[in-house]
């Protein structure tokens, strides 16, 4: 995503000032992505560029008021409207390493898999610890909300998929692909770990 | 502050010899009061085993169990049932509600059982319903509640009296995520509120919860996560 449809989402609700949209932002999200101050002004100059927000008004203070045009809602509607692309998101660190783990030499897979699951466990504790909380009704604390159950369904997967890795690795484990070519056995040999 | 549970390298060998079959193996675990632990692992890891070993079903081929500071092993048959009746609360999947008692029936049983005359058990049972939010329904007989509800009454039996011990095997196993959730919030505010817990789950939305979880592997604890800081360092890391 960027934080240009995140703007244009918070200016469909009414102009605002360039400092509004960052707190407004941080509110919806529960701060689980900080903008800076910088980051918005840019996102406002280029989106002004692209015809999607105008100026709206400039007080005495030399503060710009934005306010989102016509082409900013059929952006916005389009971006609501659409899925959000899966080569959009980050490549998947950890997946990559256990792969690489496999074909580097004396790597212990399994205390790999391990040390994952204990940290993301610690993670999953601590979101769960949020929601002693009292449960949202609505507005920005009902969108905090939804971020950290995102959170907590994804910290949820990444366990199960660990789980799922370690059982696949024992498997792989008790049988041992029969023949492999010489100088190529390493990936065997971190499987059998 | 004293340990509610504490297994002192506590083992268990199934068979012998040759065909012996290690389900635990040396496991030292302490819970204090206000803890809840979480035990998981695949089947086999030895999960059923550690939860039987503390509440007292099954004994320790090596090793001791203590619970409330009392030694399990050097008790006869009759004291360990009391002790588990008064100091130990179940929670399983299956239920176990007898079909023929009303809910607070159900739950005042342990207690009748126990010596307590029949209106202080009632009165102790209707706090205990109480607590789970069943307090209207008390006089419904199991087959009038829905499975959640029936899981409350399940948990305010575990709860009843003055057990701090509270052993929970997959109790949110036929509960959807909803009902599920409260279940695990109901075990954490008994937590809080001084009492220790260990759970068996394999949902880690479940486990999570719990001050401590720990892993299993071929009887031994692997790994194990926690404590967890509070909602600050969270906020912290996400910066």
């Amino acid at each position: 995503m960027s934080i240009r449809h995140g703007l244009l989402a918070l200016l469909s609700a009414g102009p605002r000032y360039g400092y509004q949209l960052r707190a407004e932002f941080e509110a919806a999200t529960g701060a689980s992505w900080p903008l800076n101050i910088g980051q918005v002004y840019t996102t406002l100059n280029r989106a002004e560029r692209d015809g999607l927000v105008e100026i709206a008004e400039t007080d005495p203070q030399n503060r710009v008021l934005y306010r989102i045009t016509a082409a900013g809602r059929d952006a916005l509607a389009a971006w609501f409207g659409g899925p959000v692309a899966l080569t959009d998101r980050p490549r998947d660190e950890l997946a990559i390493k256990l792969a690489l783990a496999l074909v580097a030499p004396g790597v212990d897979v399994a205390r790999v898999v391990q040390v994952q699951r204990t940290a993301t466990m610690r993670h999953l504790q601590e979101l769960t610890r949020l929601k002693t909380a009292p449960e949202a009704s609505g507005g920005a604390e009902l969108g905090w909300a939804l971020v950290r159950e995102s959170m907590i369904f994804h910290a949820e997967a990444e366990m199960r998929w660990l789980d799922h890795c370690e059982a696949y690795l024992a498997r792989a484990a008790r049988h041992p692909r029969p023949a492999v070519p010489a100088g190529n056995d390493q990936d065997t040999e971190a499987v059998r770990r | 502050m004293s340990d509610v549970l504490f297994l002192d390298r506590a083992d268990r060998t199934h068979g012998s010899g040759e065909t012996a079959v290690h389900a635990l193996r040396e496991v030292t675990l302490r819970v204090a009061p206000g803890e809840l632990v979480t035990v998981m692992g695949p089947s086999g890891s030895g999960k059923s085993t550690l939860l039987n070993l503390a509440g007292g079903l099954d004994r320790p081929t090596g090793g001791r169990v203590l619970v409330e500071g009392t030694d399990l092993g050097a008790l006869s048959g009759r004291g360990l049932a009391a002790l588990r009746r008064r100091h130990i609360g179940y929670v399983f999947q299956d239920l176990n509600l007898i079909q023929g008692l009303t809910a607070a029936e159900n739950v005042s049983l342990p207690r009748e059982l126990d010596g307590v005359r029949t209106a202080k058990a009632r009165r102790e049972a209707l706090a205990a319903l109480e607590l789970v939010g069943l307090a209207d329904l008390a006089d419904r007989f199991p087959d009038r509640l829905s499975g959640g509800q029936q899981q409350r009454v399940a948990i305010a039996r575990a709860l009843v009296g003055e057990r701090r011990l509270i052993l929970a095997d997959e109790p949110t196993g036929a509960l959807d995520s909803h009902t599920g959730e409260a279940v695990l919030r109901l075990l954490r505010e008994h937590c809080d509120s001084g009492a220790a817990g260990l759970l068996v789950t394999h949902e880690a939305r479940h486990a999570a919860w719990a001050d401590r979880v720990i892993f299993l592997r071929d009887g031994t604890i692997a790994d194990s996560s926690g404590p967890v800081g509070g909602p600050e360092t969270l906020l912290q890391d996400a910066r």
